[in-house]
């Protein structure tokens, strides 16, 4: 390689810039200023009122169920997965990406009519004689519907590194007199910390700014702060609000970011 | 010999319908050095993996001290192994690896210590323990691996090719490291290996496999020196392997020529394979030797010179310190205890057997 | 009776992601036009799509979108990770830091700084504008799904071909590019995956009158969603399966050489 092929990245790096860097820095112009174009702090404050402080309270609760729901049913498959051949790896991660094919929202949809009062689910369950499900338009369809749409950002990270594990290191541990729970606790868990940190930053981070999902699922009685977010910028059209409680997010992204900088250096717990 | 300490019995195994592992027995001694030799796919790590509890036979058994092991899972057996690629714990200390079989039997803290210190003695790797695995090169993480197993104090430790991620010099080096181990420990070690030089080296039996089957259990001298088969022949070390007819007891017909040798029991006029080592192959001037040839190749191999000899339409191996120019006509000459005959294959499995690799 | 256990929970999951998916191939059948209720098995939707202008409009949007942008995205981010092979640890790792950026930021945080930046650059908000959002999303993929690959790479081989008096342009797409396709094509087609499937980005960057089928749909929703839409998800999920098993009929030959060398 020559020093010259370095010059072949100015087209992503003017673009990152472009396209990343300088929309970043709109927020933090537009968030940190009223519209006069002023110095404030009024719209990072403006999270504290009544309204906002639980639309984030809520989407905090919402989403850290729903992250660690998916990551209750994730890790067992993910293991079940990992023990299957090699050679099926392409296919096992097809089969987690396809449903993306259909689109996200009409799936969603698809979740009010398998969940309603006379839907699919309640005719399964009266015809095994079993208490139907009430739970659309509830804060619990809000999480089915987070679950749902963003677990399978939980089971490829997993899946991927649970797989790259080297079967004889776990050998090696019950050839040492390990147990099964020993085994896990002390060698596959930790082992597996770079996909458990990337799939809890894949479902929580969209599962906190979610705005479709509730309105959707939770009968536009729950406002999240996605909501909240969506509203000013398309609606009240207040971009400064808007730009400024995104900041607020933006809190929880970086200590994501941060934690997958920590724990997943290499990568190793990427979705492919 | 000492006692008998391990015996597979009748153990078969097949993966995906294809055998191969076919009634395959075995006794393993007290404080043996235990070399299972073969091509990949011979069945040797599948044996080591029975042994170990990673794999069931489908039939047969395991015996260890006089009990039937082959339904007991690997972390209840009194055994350890030193795995291909080490695995090591990446996420644990030098001393926390060599630790986690010590924890698990609940051992005190103080003993613990003192382990670690002796293991890391013993593999010359003094003052490692709080590096991470990442930060030692192959060969040190082969040692820690070792360290590892052995402070559990099993009664046999199992080695799968243990040295072939490492490059040559190492690999030598660490081939007496094993010896000095084992003759300190005491303990049995059996080691899988598809390298020959290896097992001629550090063994005190050889079991050469191939296809599933043991083709020789024997000392090293005996498998190079008498290998009973064309394949065990060609598997270990350069080898003349010639078709040959017996004509009777200590007298053989090598492509037409009569030649002394020692074997009998053969019967008379038999077809027969011969194995001449190269290095046994003698040049001498054309009037002195048995029969007479035209050098075609000359390689300098330092120790040797490797010549190919062209006599009687075969093409002869030949190691020698005396040099013979190529186009050189010369004589050649087998003392006969240096003729080794070997059965022909008699049926089709076992012809399938031969020389593979 | 364990590996029963496995393949229920198996099975189950697999069952919970795909169940919305077979309600809305039935619903695409459904005589009725409300969700709620059964009236019979019907075509008609399926015949009614190809004569709605707007959705079929809107499909056109998304495919094109999605074709432009992964393509551009794949271009751009492969010629990315090759410039980034021939940089020092310190400054790739901050490129990859920015590249980390789309993948883990939230999607509305994506939308909305896009959209302000379309704002203030005067930039007129329609095809163009979702198309620009897609790239910037979708090159992460690529980059994410090429640069392993990159890493396991032989640099001998490029270097090879140049000792053999290939030029540099050459002897990459000689003997680089293959081993770098299967990473290339992975990247090309989660981008494409995920253009198709964006919903929240497109939303803060589309301009009044160009739709795509995800935005179509949202509107619907309020308005109530017409059959049509049931119909055409459930076209484009069969070909893609269909596609995907047909792929699946013929491994490639390395596909097979890879399973020989782990049998030995």
């Amino acid at each position: 390689m020559t020093s010259k092929s370095k010059w072949l990245s100015a087209p992503y790096l003017l673009w990152a810039v472009v396209f990343i860097i300088i929309p970043l820095g709109m927020i933090f112009y537009y968030g940190l200023t009223d519209k006069t174009g002023a110095f404030t702090l009024d719209n990072i404050i403006a999270i504290t009122t009544a309204g906002h402080a639980k639309a984030l309270r809520v989407s905090l609760l919402l989403s850290l169920i729903s992250t660690l729901v998916c990551f209750l049913l994730a890790y067992p498959l993910a293991m079940l997965l990992a023990q299957m051949n090699t050679r099926r790896h392409n296919f096992i991660i097809l089969v987690f990406i396809l449903p993306m094919w259909m689109n996200f929202l009409l799936r969603t949809l698809a979740w009010q009519t398998l969940l309603e009062k006379n839907g699919v689910i309640n005719h399964v369950l009266s015809f095994f004689h079993l208490p139907a499900l009430k739970i659309i338009n509830t804060p619990a369809a809000i999480v089915l519907g987070m679950v749902y749409n963003f677990l399978p950002f939980m089971i490829l990270p997993l899946y991927n590194a649970l797989s790259k594990i080297d079967k004889n290191v776990i050998n090696a541990a019950y050839d040492l007199g390990a147990g099964y729970v020993y085994t896990f606790i002390r060698i596959i868990l930790p082992l597996s910390v770079p996909g458990i940190i990337s799939g809890i930053t894949m479902v929580f981070i969209p599962a906190l700014t979610t705005f479709v999902i509730s309105s959707l699922l939770g009968g536009g009685k729950l406002l999240l702060i996605g909501d909240v977010i969506e509203q000013e910028f398309t609606r009240t059209s207040n971009w400064h609000l808007g730009s400024g409680l995104s900041m607020v997010l933006m809190i929880f992204i970086v200590i994501n970011m941060i934690l997958s900088a920590i724990f997943d250096k290499d990568g190793e717990g990427s979705m492919l | 010999m000492n006692k008998e300490l391990i015996q597979l019995i009748d153990i078969s195994k097949s993966f995906d319908g294809q055998m191969v592992l076919d009634e395959l027995n075995l006794s393993i001694h007290e404080n043996e050095f235990v070399t299972l030799l073969g091509p990949s796919g011979c069945g040797k790590t599948t044996t080591l993996r029975i042994l170990g509890g990673f794999a069931n036979p489908d039939k047969g058994h395991v015996i260890f001290d006089g009990q039937d092991i082959t339904n007991i899972p690997p972390n209840k057996r009194l055994l350890n192994t030193v795995f291909q690629k080490y695995a090591l714990f990446t996420h644990m200390t030098i001393a926390e690896n060599i630790a986690f079989g010590l924890k698990i039997k609940k051992k005190s803290k103080s003993y613990i210590d003192d382990k670690i210190r002796y293991a890391l003695k013993l593999v010359n790797l003094e003052g490692y323990g709080n590096r991470m695995p990442d930060s030692l090169s192959g060969g040190q993480q082969q040692r820690i691996a070792i360290a590892r197993a052995i402070v559990n104090e099993p009664k046999v430790l199992l080695l799968d090719e243990p040295l072939g991620a490492l490059d040559l010099k190492l690999r030598q080096e660490m081939q007496y490291e094993l010896i000095r181990m084992k003759n300190e420990l005491g303990i049995t070690f059996v080691y899988v290996t598809h390298d020959q030089e290896e097992a001629l080296t550090m063994s005190d039996t050889i079991v050469v496999m191939n296809q599933g089957y043991i083709q020789q259990i024997g000392s090293p001298e005996s498998i190079y020196n008498e290998p009973e088969n064309a394949f065990v022949a060609d598997f270990i070390g350069d080898s003349n392997i010639i078709p040959a007819t017996m004509i009777e007891d200590k007298l053989v017909s090598i492509l037409g020529t009569r030649f002394a040798c020692v074997d009998t029991g053969f019967g008379r006029n038999k077809p027969v394979d011969v194995v001449i080592r190269p290095e046994d192959v003698i040049l001498v001037e054309p009037s002195e030797g048995i029969i007479q040839g035209i050098v075609t190749h000359l390689i300098f191999k330092g120790v040797h010179y490797e010549m190919e000899v062209q006599a009687c339409g075969f093409e002869w191996l030949v190691h020698s310190t005396t040099l013979f120019p190529v186009g050189k006509e010369v004589g050649i000459k087998v003392d006969p205890f240096n003729i080794q005959i070997m059965n022909k294959p008699e049926s089709e499995d076992e012809e399938a057997v031969a020389i593979d690799i | 009776m364990k590996s029963a256990a496995k393949k229920i929970y198996i099975a189950l999951i697999v069952l919970f992601l795909y169940a919305p998916i077979g309600t809305l191939m039935v619903l695409s059948f459904n005589e009725s036009k409300t969700r709620a209720k059964w009236g019979g098995f019907t075509f008609k939707w399926y015949v009614s799509l190809f004569q709605n202008e707007e959705i079929l409009r809107a499909l056109f949007n998304t495919l094109l979108i999605a074709l432009f942008s992964s393509l551009a995205a794949t271009v751009i981010g492969t010629v990315a990770c090759i410039a980034m092979m021939a940089m020092k640890h310190r400054t790739k790792s901050v490129i990859m830091g920015i590249t980390n950026i789309p993948m883990l930021n939230a999607d509305i945080v994506t939308g909305i700084s896009l959209m302000l930046l379309y704002i203030s650059l005067g930039i007129k908000f329609g095809f163009g504008t979702i198309l620009l959002s897609h790239i910037t999303f979708n090159i992460p993929y690529v980059i994410l799904s090429v640069m392993p690959r990159m890493r396991q790479l032989n640099h001998s081989t490029y270097e090879a071909a140049l000792d053999l008096g290939a030029s540099p342009l050459n002897a990459f797409f000689k003997v680089m590019f293959p081993d770098l396709l299967p990473g290339i094509l992975s990247g090309f087609l989660m981008a494409f995956t995920m253009s198709l499937d964006d919903f929240i980005i497109t939303h803060f960057t589309k301009g009044v009158g160009v739709d795509t089928l995800s935005t179509k749909i949202y509107t619907e929703i309020k308005k109530g969603i017409k059959p049509e839409m049931y119909a055409l998800s459930a076209l484009i999920f069969m070909t893609v399966l269909l596609l995907l098993v047909l792929i699946n009929l013929t491994p490639d030959k390395q596909e097979k050489d890879r399973n020989k060398k782990e049998k030995s």
